[in-house]
């Protein structure tokens, strides 16, 4: 069994506000995340995913319940300054609008930012940027100014301005929700690559469904808890829970399971289009031969 | 609309003055102004010209746009050149009506000024704001400055600050653009009335400007923070600049300047004022 990278206890989360009655955002979540997967949480709006993320990279304090990131527990009241940045380091986190996230007026001195902050040697700096531009395929573009790029490309920057920080775990909070399908596409394709070819532990918050579609686990949050957890197969065949929480099956998903209630003998599990259209054709080729 | 502002005149190029390390630039600029500024003798103007011409032919730059950098101050130059004309006092009377009198040194010290200050313009925007951008420019600026964090500065704070207005010129007039057509859709008129009901209009652009660069810069911070940011403290940079021949080349050349400056004037002081 794969090492455990992130693990959280009974974390419960809820912003302070004047009369200290604010609702708990996130509620005795409990968490495990193995070395090398690629974890998708899906929520509606408000669901906490977002808090989650950020409890996870340290930005916020958790109101009780404990956070374990490589092992090793997070007391933040006996850590110092120096071991919170290390910690963050190694978990990078990706944002959802690229244009407030690039600090630098030139792609790879973006891209340097990171490991210039944690005084890397220069001669260092140049290979780990040309590596990361190289993951994110935009090494042509490493002198163009961002805003000369597409909304995509800015954010495959971003993602190259983490891996050069070289971290264990990335989060991806909404990164797709302010680009078009193409941009989607691409950033998509950078995050499964940083995956599969990194062994980065990958942990993508969307509320789109093909997205969540393309992990090895997927992970339903709603008002703060965890409502479902398990493959994408046997999460998206869950329809009512899903609906429940405000959420969508993918199309392919609901088309297969509305044919099967009426009666045709259909698998339940097939996420992609490919999958449906493969399983419809399978169907159809054996009404032919009865005939 | 908003389209055409450009920033600083940078015109990109691959000439020697191009390609000198900027912090020579900023060196060389200050001596050569400190050079002008040594000029009495006439022989020692003819060579400040001389220079200025120089410059603007080893950058490359096109003649037309160099000559355009002396328009706005016209209006500076033709004020300097009455004042010096009819307020400088000496010798030689060259002629006078009613109360006014104007004398040689005059005339002489309004042609110098005038030609200072041109060559000055010149020479600070060939050797600097034409040829270097302005991220090398805020980079030279910030290491040249480095010694006097020593005295508490906060140069890398200031430079940091820098180079984020630089970045999000561009990506602030999109949005302005942006909510102006917005505002425009929503029956809002920019362009007529008087200049008191024009700049009313744009009040309605200026808040919610206000409001996102104010959420840009929160959701910044925090995406600077998660990338190890911690201020100028043990932070290297990747690219490390080099002194090259050319850059000894051209101090050189600026020192032989402020030389021979210095020598016309002792040994030819011709038509000095």
């Amino acid at each position: 069994m794969a090492e455990i990278v992130i693990k959280t206890e009974g974390l419960s989360f809820a912003y302070d506000d004047e009369e200290g009655t604010s609702p708990a955002i996130l509620e005795n979540f409990d968490l495990e995340i193995e070395k090398g997967a690629f974890v998708a949480l899906l929520g509606h709006n408000g669901s906490g995913k977002s808090t989650l993320a950020k409890l996870l990279n340290l930005i916020l304090t958790p109101t009780s319940g404990s956070i374990y990131l490589f092992g090793e527990k997070i007391d933040e009241e006996n850590m110092t300054e120096d071991d919170l940045y290390a910690l963050r380091r190694r978990v990078g986190m990706v944002f959802q609008n690229p244009d407030n996230q690039l600090v630098a007026t030139i792609v790879e001195e973006d891209v340097a930012f990171g490991p210039e902050n944690l005084g890397v040697p220069p001669a260092e700096i140049r290979e780990r940027v040309d590596k990361a531009l190289e993951l994110v395929g935009m090494t042509q573009y490493a002198r163009h100014s961002p805003h000369q790029l597409s909304g995509g490309q800015k954010q495959r920057v971003a993602i190259a301005g983490i891996i050069a920080c070289d971290p264990e775990i990335v989060i991806f909070d909404e990164s797709t929700a302010m680009l078009d399908p193409i941009g989607r596409a691409e950033v998509l394709e950078t995050i499964e690559k940083l995956n599969q070819n990194n062994g980065t532990t990958v942990i993508l918050i969307t509320h789109y469904m093909e997205e969540a579609a393309r992990a090895d686990r997927v992970i339903v949050i709603d008002d703060g808890k965890k409502l479902l957890d398990g493959t994408p197969k046997e999460v998206f065949s869950q329809t009512k829970i899903l609906r429940s929480a405000g959420l969508d099956v993918p199309q392919t998903t609901l088309l297969l399971q509305e044919l099967a209630e009426a009666g045709y003998d259909l698998p339940n599990d097939a996420l992609t289009p490919e999958e449906g259209a493969r399983a419809l054709a399978a169907i159809l080729s054996e009404k032919e031969k009865n005939k | 609309m908003l389209k055409d502002i450009t920033l600083g005149q940078f015109f990109p190029g691959n000439s020697v003055i191009h390609k000198l390390d900027p912090r020579i630039k900023i060196i060389a600029c200050i001596s050569y102004i400190v050079g002008i500024f040594l000029c009495k003798s006439a022989v020692s103007y003819a060579l400040m010209l001389v220079s200025a011409l120089l410059l603007v032919l080893i950058s490359r730059l096109p003649v037309k746009t160099v000559l355009k950098s002396i328009k706005p101050i016209l209006l500076v130059l033709l004020f300097t050149a009455v004042l010096n004309i009819f307020w400088h006092s000496g010798e030689t009377v060259l002629f006078s009506f009613w109360r006014i009198t104007v004398y040689m040194e005059g005339v002489i010290s309004a042609i110098y000024m005038v030609l200072r200050i041109v060559s000055l313009v010149i020479g600070t925007s060939v050797i600097l704001t034409y040829t270097t951008s302005p991220i090398a420019l805020t980079d030279a600026i910030e290491r040249l400055l480095s010694p006097l964090r020593f005295i508490k500065v906060p140069v890398h704070e200031f430079a940091m600050m820098m180079t984020i207005a630089l970045r999000f010129i561009p990506t602030l007039i999109e949005e302005t653009d942006k909510i102006m057509n917005a505002q425009k859709a929503r029956g809002s008129d920019f362009s007529s009335g008087s200049i008191v009901a024009r700049a009313k209009a744009l009040v309605p652009v200026l808040v919610p400007l206000f409001i996102s660069s104010f959420r840009r810069a929160d959701e910044l911070a925090v995406a600077m923070e998660c990338r190890c940011y911690r201020g100028g403290e043990g932070r290297t940079r990747m690219t490390r600049l080099h002194l090259a021949a050319r850059d000894f080349v051209f101090m050189l050349f600026i020192a032989v300047f402020i030389a021979a400056v210095v020598l016309i004037n002792i040994y030819m002081p011709f038509f000095v004022v």
